[in-house]
């Protein structure tokens, strides 16, 4: 081997190993500043977190300003867009993966979901605003937020659903309708109950999704100051975000510190809902294979 | 127990024909949604043209729907979001790529495991909490190098908006580079090419109509993006490219006249729609190209 190409060679691993950590950087990163935002932005919010903050209304005094209200309303409209949201987007998976494959119809629904997709959450609330608060007449109301959070999340439903079905081999398919069970048998009793893992997942991944989105519930029109808790569908109503986003929104610093015990709780909850969604993978996944 | 659906000529049992038409309803309200998109934009969009010329919406350079003196000139909306989305997109897009390329070519089966469910946290964060930290954080961090920096501003809003994105560029990135056919690299390798320059000089190029897509959607989403705007980039509709003053994006625009008392049916109302319009047809526009762009083998993820 010359000397030169033995120079090159060692340049060579050199240059790798610097790139390689260039591109490792990258990772890592964002995952710092992330970290040191968390920490340096809400570590004051910590000492603000107790029963009476979870437990009291807004008030103008901001040590006695509470989330319970939001707290009730983000709740609220998790379950009322989860009634909705989920049924419709299963539902319609499981159309587009197991009856219309190759249909014109279930090619252009499956357009038209990839395009919704993409489209900015801001819009979806314009679209709450035009057809549910408005045309249908619902007003500014719970209903009407969650229906228009329920159509932002059902793409993402839709997929995950996709995805899980795709993973149950046509095979066992085949053996159930084998076996004499018609289409809608073979879907309900062994395909369904095989994707449940993935779609519970993606599921529950799509709600904390609802759970933190807030430029559609402002446009639909959720109040920021609810100093009562919804007492039906057609309520007015507040949520978490738009809690936290009111008190970003004000000059005092006690405010801002409000706003990082809120958006605590928020994390919390996201990260709760994230957890179960794991936890509850890996049972049923455990379950199938047992 | 019904006959066995494959094996029979006959139809299908009245019970599994019903649950397929509710399926099938169900698919269909994807298809409502973007009829009422459309339907809803299209109405008070044309409403407000019926008052406002085109001329107006497209070459006067003041927005002031709310002022005495009403100018509807949509410039300085769409300059106050390209800026922004300019600011994310460059902070986004080398540590979106870079990450992607450790991710395809260096990293262990195991980190991968790890790193990618860590860097998907970055999306998962409400952007109402990113929109604080650039407000509460960045902003202060920032004036102490930068006095003149303005407590609103759109630098440390795109700032935040590209860490933001860095998940969503670097996950497309990735498919892209995945999609580069292993036999390519190999070539690249026989023919004595070391790792970096194979990755610049051959999968990199391979890559690059994926790449433009992951840049696309990331302009998409970051146009798109409303809270960390709303919150730290301020409420003034001003046409500057300068990062360190307040603008108001179309986004943020919506937001605040949401957020006020402004009455139902009027002009003023009206503006939220065709700024609204505005806004889909450009997010439209950039997913349907970038769409386009992204890795066949990937298309139907």
């Amino acid at each position: 081997m010359s000397p030169l190409f033995r120079h090159h060679r060692a340049t060579g691993a050199r240059m790798e190993r610097v790139f390689s950590t260039i591109c490792g950087l990258a990772v890592w990163i964002p995952l710092i500043i992330l970290a040191v935002l968390l920490v340096v932005g809400l570590s004051e919010g910590v000492s603000r977190i107790g029963v009476d903050f979870l437990t009291s209304y807004p008030s103008r005094k901001w040590e006695e300003a509470g989330i319970l209200p939001a707290l009730v309303g983000s709740v609220c409209l998790l379950v009322l867009t989860g009634l909705i949201a989920l049924p419709l987007g299963v539902g319609a998976a499981v159309y587009l993966e197991e009856y219309g494959q190759r249909g014109r119809f279930a090619r252009f629904i499956e357009l038209n979901i990839a395009n919704l997709a993409g489209v900015p959450s801001v819009i979806y609330g314009l679209l709450g605003l035009g057809v549910f608060v408005r045309a249908l007449g619902m007003g500014r109301s719970l209903l009407a937020g969650a229906c228009t959070l329920a159509l932002l999340v059902m793409p993402v439903v839709v997929i995950v659903t996709r995805e899980a079905l795709r993973t149950v081999p046509d095979a066992i398919r085949e053996g159930a309708l084998a076996l004499g069970a018609s289409r809608w048998q073979a879907i309900r009793q062994v395909v369904l109950p095989m994707a449940m893992p993935g779609i519970l997942t993606g599921s529950i991944l799509a709600m904390s999704r609802a759970i933190g989105e807030t430029a559609p519930l402002v446009v639909v029109g959720a109040l920021t100051y609810v100093t009562f808790l919804p007492d039906g569908i057609d309520a007015p109503f507040t949520a978490l975000p738009i809690q936290i986003f009111n008190w970003v929104s004000r000059p005092q610093k006690g405010f801002l510190i409000n706003a990082a015990a809120a958006i605590l709780v928020l994390l919390v909850t996201l990260l709760s809902l994230n957890l179960s969604a794991i936890l509850l993978r890996n049972r049923l996944q455990q379950r199938m294979q047992g | 127990m019904s006959e066995g659906a494959s094996f029979t000529r006959g139809r299908p049992p009245l019970g599994d024909r019903l649950v397929e038409a509710a399926l099938q309803v169900a698919g269909a309200v994807s298809v409502f949604t973007t009829a009422g998109i459309l339907m809803v934009l299209g109405k008070e969009t044309f409403a407000f043209f019926s008052e406002v010329s085109f001329a107006q919406f497209f070459f006067d350079t003041q927005w002031t729907p709310l002022f005495a003196d009403k100018h509807f000139g949509i410039w300085p909306l769409l300059c106050g979001t390209m800026l922004t989305s300019l600011i994310a997109v460059v902070v986004g897009l080398p540590f979106g790529l870079l990450s992607a390329i450790y991710l395809s070519e260096f990293a262990s089966p195991r980190f991968r495991q790890v790193a990618k469910p860590a860097l998907e946290l970055l999306a998962g964060v409400p952007t109402v909490v990113f929109g604080y930290f650039a407000l509460v954080i960045i902003t202060p961090a920032l004036q102490v190098f930068m006095p003149e920096l303005s407590g609103f501003n759109a630098l440390s809003a795109g700032l935040v908006m590209g860490l933001m994105i860095v998940p969503l560029i670097s996950s497309l990135s990735e498919d892209a580079l995945w999609a580069v056919p292993r036999g390519l690299r190999e070539g690249a390798w026989a023919l004595g090419a070391g790792k970096v320059e194979t990755i610049l000089n051959v999968v990199l190029p391979g890559a690059r109509s994926g790449l433009f897509a992951a840049f696309t959607l990331a302009v998409s989403r970051a146009i798109g993006e409303t809270m960390i705007v709303a919150i730290a980039a301020g409420q003034q509709p001003r046409l500057t490219f300068d990062p360190r003053s307040p603008v108001e994006t179309m986004t943020a625009y919506i937001v605040q006249i949401s957020m006020g008392d402004v009455p139902v049916d009027t002009l003023e109302y009206r503006t939220i729609f065709a700024v609204g319009a505005s806004l889909f047809v450009l997010t439209f526009g950039l997913n349907l190209i970038g769409r386009r762009f992204v890795p066949r083998a990937q298309r139907s993820r």
